[in-house]
């Protein structure tokens, strides 16, 4: 025994050597060997091992006499120990069962002290902690009794002695003094550094009967310390408990353990580390992945560099986690990572030896969950392409993302932050991979990259179709670099900006290409910056001959707002106006005459009313024939001032133009975002009241109008003459009230919208293709809807309008899901309250489940809200009608 | 060196309120103990608007030309006394001291034109006035505040440079000599030796009328603008010939007004495109496109600390503050 085992105070060398490989997650003295060549020589022989002794085996018989006396010796100092009230003789006693613990002055055999670790401890400790009370502790004066006694915790073998303080801490009902003992004795446990004795221990125990089912305690305890510990002291708990404490000591002692395998592996002795595997794993699955990686994860970055044995120790380490608790250990690597260097270090080819790792790695962070932040994504990508055997994985995992981010369900179905996610990840891979890789899976990525750009453009979500110009600028220049560039216009915003950098923060090595036109400009700059200072030196010098003041730093403003004046060919008349747009061939003149229509409507209602609906025509028709600035604008300001002037036969024209059969999808939501300006402008209260008189030209209007204001000035001037006031300035007076005007001619915008939506035509299909539409028309009513507050047509209105949303409330396009929830929400603010109740309550009843399923379940984050804020309507209704239903 | 120009700048402020489109404009700083100048306009209705530039309002209205439009603004060295033309053929003499604002004097014009007045008073008693005279072509030039006619200027008779459109007496440092420098219809800049009554030196710079210039004495340049696209710097040497030194075309037709700042760095022109521009005066290098105004720019000012105002047909002046005076 001492020869195979030198040190046989150190609990490691003690059960070391036994042979075989009886587990998979034994490391074998291979692999140290292969990190020191040599070092097998140096193992001891097979032979020597007498350790793991078991009351069956063979051994027994020979280590009879020393069994017995132990036991014997034992037993009479547990009677002492439980019996005597003698300070002085329970104090010898504990000091002679020291000895078999070791390091005293004079200790027992070694097969003693083996047979009493293993054998006797527990039961030692049981009757331990059985006598501890104040009276027994203070049988001897001064606390002589307590160091002893805690000794045995502290010294004795730790697996056990962990156990029976659990179990003891656990076992002892309510607070007590004994409890609060057990608890400061575990605390000073931790305080030594036992846990990692208490590990340590197990790595040493290749094969031991009993094994699994004592691990299992083992890891359960040590993992569910804070709990259980919490439970127990309830507010008492103290701080090394809690287990933002805990668990990075937890992580401390286990990188001891692993330093202490590393140094037994380089010694040639063969340890298992699956235990601190599966305490590891455990921990993380108890969702501290943050606590303990972020002590592991520095150390080991530190240790792994550039040292194969602890690589292989780490790689060993992470291999041996159970199946179950992979994916959270993975993911809590992948975060506490700096980068893909040190995930490869850490991890090794872990993908290509574990299913459950590679899973996790390519399938499930990548596309069933998209919390993780971009750093993140790029390590975890990073670290697939960093070695020749991954990186199939790479590209596989490329392929499958594209697909996924082309597909048209996806895009439909998913919530936009996915989307982005895996936009993200395409780029990602995109920058990693190289130029060879990607020719070789040409064919089959392009497909799926076109079949997506094409669904991602046909998307009515600005958010999903900008994500598909980028990705496919970027994807095609990459994946088709011959080809010709794709190119899309966006805005440059933070989002572009960010996936743009993604490409191009990485620096692909096998492309020159890229390095040359960055260079280029440079170069290019350098001789024209020469020569401006050249150009200025001359006309500097003749300048100087007249006087020697140094005002060159005069520096010029911008100028390029310096244009030619236009002439003044703007027609003053609306009729010229009219002709210039059409028939002028003159284009200076019909820029003028666009420039100039909006001013010239507001000027002269009167003339306006005259030619409103041909003047509609033309404008709607108009087509952007020289590149004006804003034409857009000034074309919609200048329909949306003739509806507002002659509304009720204009706006009839132009819906019935909205249903016709040629027009472009552009024109037809132009009279869309027309009809709704319009609406807004004839609402908004303060207006002048010079459109008022349209609709009724009775004769009585004259007079009362110029009345009223007479009689109220006589009034006011009484009242201003019988009032004193206080404040200085002026009162001041509230926009005037007025009637809605919208309210005559909401029914000439509204009905003829909604009525032919479900007849389709050969170039209009609004419940086919043409989704983007049917969506600006779902928000068009609604904002119709919301206008038409306060007036009596609001209720047929309403209830038409939820007459559409029913039809189309499981509408494919979030666009148009949003634009319904925004209509119903209009017709909840706008209707009257008692109106609604009297004559829609069956469409609100229905409305209320579908709107509570939409919250819930939707896909598209703005739907979820939208209808979250229609039921906060419906529910403030039923509200307000509650109180009254009672009585 | 290869950063972006500076954006365009944004008139300091904007003063509102002529009510009626600005045709004159005359910094009257200096006055004691006054921090910050007035800012005097003439407009198109005939009145005469006093500016506060520390209130930036109005601080009164001088009516006195009978609803006819104030072409010209000037003040006198000495006293608080504002000389204004209007197109009612009256030049009037005001009295402001002490917070009066009464005419207390008026001369006659016997000329129809837009030719803007100017005199030469070198902080004495007597001062001399120039305008156009009754001829067509004429300019008088009287003693004031006598009011005696010294004499009329009249071209030779083969010369026919039709009316007079803009004049400047200065006098050299060198002689005591009253000059006259005068812009006239058919483009050209003539040189007047005011005692001899004779013309000195005569200088082509336009095809158009002349609409404006202004000289700089000390350098002995000047530049003018006219109807066409185009400045004219021209200088004059030691045997007082007019010379024309350059060209500078611009964007768009039509200068209503030159100004060179009392310090002679830069000048401003107000354009008919609603525009008013500087340049570096010596190099005559642009500077800036000044773009606020929505109609014709009529006049623009300098103050004596550099201050720019521009008064324009949208009945608006803005104030500009470009290049400080160190």
């Amino acid at each position: 025994m001492g020869s195979s085992c030198p040190e046989v105070s150190q609990p490691r060398p003690r059960t070391a050597c036994r042979t075989g490989p009886r587990r998979p997650c034994r490391i074998s003295g291979g692999i140290a060997a292969a990190g020191r060549p040599g070092a097998r020589g140096e193992t001891p022989g097979p032979s020597g091992g007498s350790v793991a002794v078991s009351p069956e085996s063979p051994m027994d018989s020979r280590m009879d006499p020393a069994v017995s006396a132990v036991r014997l010796t034992v037993r009479e100092a547990v009677h002492t120990l439980s019996s005597s009230e003698d300070g002085d003789r329970i104090l010898s006693t504990l000091g002679s069962l020291k000895r078999y613990l070791g390091g005293a002055e004079n200790p027992a055999l070694p097969g003693e002290q083996e047979e009493f670790a293993r054998m006797h401890f527990s039961a030692l400790l049981r009757c331990l902690v059985g006598r501890l009370s104040p009276a027994w502790l203070e049988l001897l004066p001064g606390g002589q009794l307590e160091a002893p006694w805690a000794s045995f915790f502290l010294e004795g073998p730790a697996d056990q002695a962990f156990l029976v303080l659990m179990e003891s801490i656990e076992g002892m009902a309510g607070p007590s003094f004994r409890l609060m003992k057990m608890v400061q004795l575990l605390a000073q446990f931790l305080g030594a550094g036992r846990v990692a004795a208490v590990m340590e221990s197990q790595c040493w125990q290749l094969a031991e009967p009993a094994f699994p089912l004592l691990q299992e305690t083992l890891l359960a305890k040590l993992v569910g310390l804070p709990d259980h510990l919490g439970n127990r002291l309830q507010r008492e708990n103290l701080a090394a408990f809690l287990p933002q404490n805990y668990f990075p000591l937890l992580g401390e002692e286990l990188l001891r353990v692993l330093q202490a395998v590393v140094d037994s592996l380089r010694d040639g002795w063969d340890c298992s580390i699956s235990f601190l595997s599966q305490v590891l794993g455990k921990a993380c699955v108890h969702g501290r992945q943050k606590e303990i990686l972020g002590v592991l994860v520095p150390q080991l970055m530190a240790l792994t560099q550039g040292n194969c044995l602890w690589q292989r120790v780490c790689w060993r380490l992470v291999e041996c986690v159970p199946d179950r608790a992979m994916e959270a250990l993975l993911t809590g690597l992948v975060e506490a990572a700096s980068g893909p260097e040190v995930l490869s270090r850490l991890l090794g080819n872990l993908v290509m030896k574990s299913k459950k790792a590679r899973f996790v790695m390519t399938r499930k962070i990548l596309f069933l969950q998209y919390r993780y932040s971009t750093p993140m994504l790029q390590s975890l990508l990073g670290y697939l392409a960093m070695d020749s055997q991954r990186r199939p994985l790479l590209v596989q995992a490329l392929k499958e993302l594209l697909e996924t981010w082309g597909s048209s369900s996806a895009i439909r179905h998913a919530p936009l932050p996915q989307q982005r996610y895996v936009s993200k990840a395409v780029l990602i891979c995109l920058a990693n991979l190289r130029e060879a890789e990607l020719r070789d899976s040409r064919d089959e990525l392009l497909a799926s990259l076109m079949a997506g750009v094409k669904s991602r453009l046909d998307s009515s979500l600005p958010a999903v179709r900008r994500l598909g110009m980028i990705v496919a600028e970027v994807a095609s220049a990459r994946i088709h670099p011959e080809g010709p560039p794709l190119r899309f216009q966006y805005e440059d915003d933070e989002l572009s900006r960010e996936l743009l950098a993604l490409v191009a923060a990485q620096p692909v090595a096998d492309s020159p290409s890229e390095a040359s036109p960055a260079v280029a400009p440079v170069a290019a700059e350098a001789p024209d910056r020469g020569s401006t200072e050249g150009g200025g030196v001359p006309a500097q010098a003749e300048g100087a001959g007249s006087d020697l003041d140094s005002d060159d730093d005069l520096v010029p403003y911008d100028m390029s707002g310096d244009q030619e004046l236009k002439s003044s060919k703007a027609p003053a008349y609306l009729r010229d106006c009219v002709e210039a747009l059409t028939s002028s061939e003159d284009w200076e003149r019909w820029e003028a005459a666009l420039q100039a229509v909006e001013g010239l409507i507001v000027r002269s209602p009167a003339a306006t009313r005259e030619v409103s609906v041909e003047l509609a025509k033309v404008l709607l028709h108009l087509e952007e024939k020289t590149s004006v600035v804003g034409f857009e604008v000034l074309r919609q300001r200048a329909l949306v001032a003739v509806v507002v002037t002659d509304p009720a036969p204009v706006a009839e024209y132009l819906t019935s133009q909205f249903y016709a059969i040629n027009f472009s999808l552009r024109q037809r939501m132009d009279i869309l975002d027309v009809l709704t300006l319009a609406a807004q402008e004839l609402s908004r209260p303060g207006r002048l009241p010079k459109a008022a008189q349209v609709g009724s030209p009775s004769p009585a209007s004259p007079s009362s109008s110029t009345e009223a204001p007479a009689w109220r000035v006589v009034v006011e001037e009484r009242i201003r003459n019988k009032t004193r006031r206080f404040s200085q300035g002026s009162a001041r007076r509230g926009p005037d009230a007025g009637p809605n005007e919208f309210s005559l001619v909401a029914g000439w915008f509204f009905f003829p919208l909604i009525q032919h939506f479900d007849r389709p035509l050969v170039t209009f299909d609004l419940l086919g293709e043409d989704q983007l539409v049917l969506g600006r028309l779902a928000h068009t009513l609604g904002a119709m809807m919301y206008l038409a507050v306060n007036t009596t047509v609001a209720v047929p209105m309403g209830k038409a309008l939820l007459e559409f949303v029913w039809t189309l409330r499981f509408h494919g396009d979030a666009y148009v899901r949003q634009g319904l929830l925004s209509a119903v929400s209009a017709v909840l603010l706008s209707v009257p309250t008692a109106r609604l109740l009297t004559d829609l309550p069956d469409e609100l009843l229905e409305a209320g489940p579908w709107l509570a399923d939409v919250a819930e379940q939707d896909s598209d984050e703005d739907c979820r809200v939208l209808a979250v804020k229609a039921l906060l309507l419906l529910e403030k209704l039923k509200d307000t009608l509650l109180p009254l239903t009672p009585p | 060196m290869a950063a972006s120009p500076l954006p365009p700048p944004d008139p300091c402020f904007v003063l509102r309120g002529a009510q009626s489109a600005v045709h004159a404009l005359h910094f009257f700083g200096g006055a004691q103990g006054q921090v910050h100048p007035l800012l005097l306009s003439g407009s198109l209705s005939g009145l005469v608007h006093i500016w506060s530039l520390q209130t930036r309002r109005a601080v009164a209205t001088l009516d006195g030309h009978g609803g006819q439009c104030v072409t010209w603004l000037q003040t006198l060295p000495q006293g608080r006394q504002l000389l204004s033309q209007g197109r009612d053929l009256k030049l009037c003499l005001w009295d402001l001291a002490e917070g009066r604002n009464t005419v207390v004097d008026s001369v006659p014009l016997e000329s129809m034109g837009f030719c803007r007045s100017s005199i030469l008073a070198g902080g004495q008693e007597r001062w001399m006035l120039a305008m156009p005279g009754r001829g067509n072509d004429e300019v008088q030039i009287l003693e004031m505040p006598s009011k005696t006619s010294v004499c009329t200027l009249k071209p030779e008779a083969d010369a026919k440079p039709g009316m007079p459109m803009c004049l400047e007496l200065w006098q050299a440092d060198s002689s005591p000599r009253p000059l006259l420098l005068a812009g006239y219809e058919d483009g050209s800049v003539a040189l007047w030796d005011v005692s001899e009554r004779k013309v000195c030196s005569r200088v082509a710079c336009h095809t158009e009328p002349v609409m404006g210039f202004d000289f700089d004495s000390q350098k002995a340049r000047g530049v003018s603008g006219s109807a066409e696209k185009a400045l004219a710097v021209w200088s004059l040497d030691e045997q007082q010939a007019l010379q024309m030194c350059r060209t500078h075309e611009l964007t768009n037709p039509g200068i209503a007004d030159v100004k060179i700042r009392p310090d002679r760095k830069i000048l401003a022109t107000a354009g008919w495109d609603h525009r008013v521009r500087v340049f570096h005066w010596r190099t005559m290098k642009p500077l800036a496109v000044l773009s606020f105004h929505s109609a014709t720019i009529h006049c623009v000012a300098f103050a004596t600390d550099g201050l720019l105002a521009a008064g324009s047909g949208d009945q608006r002046i803005s104030i500009w503050s470009l290049y400080p005076i160190a």
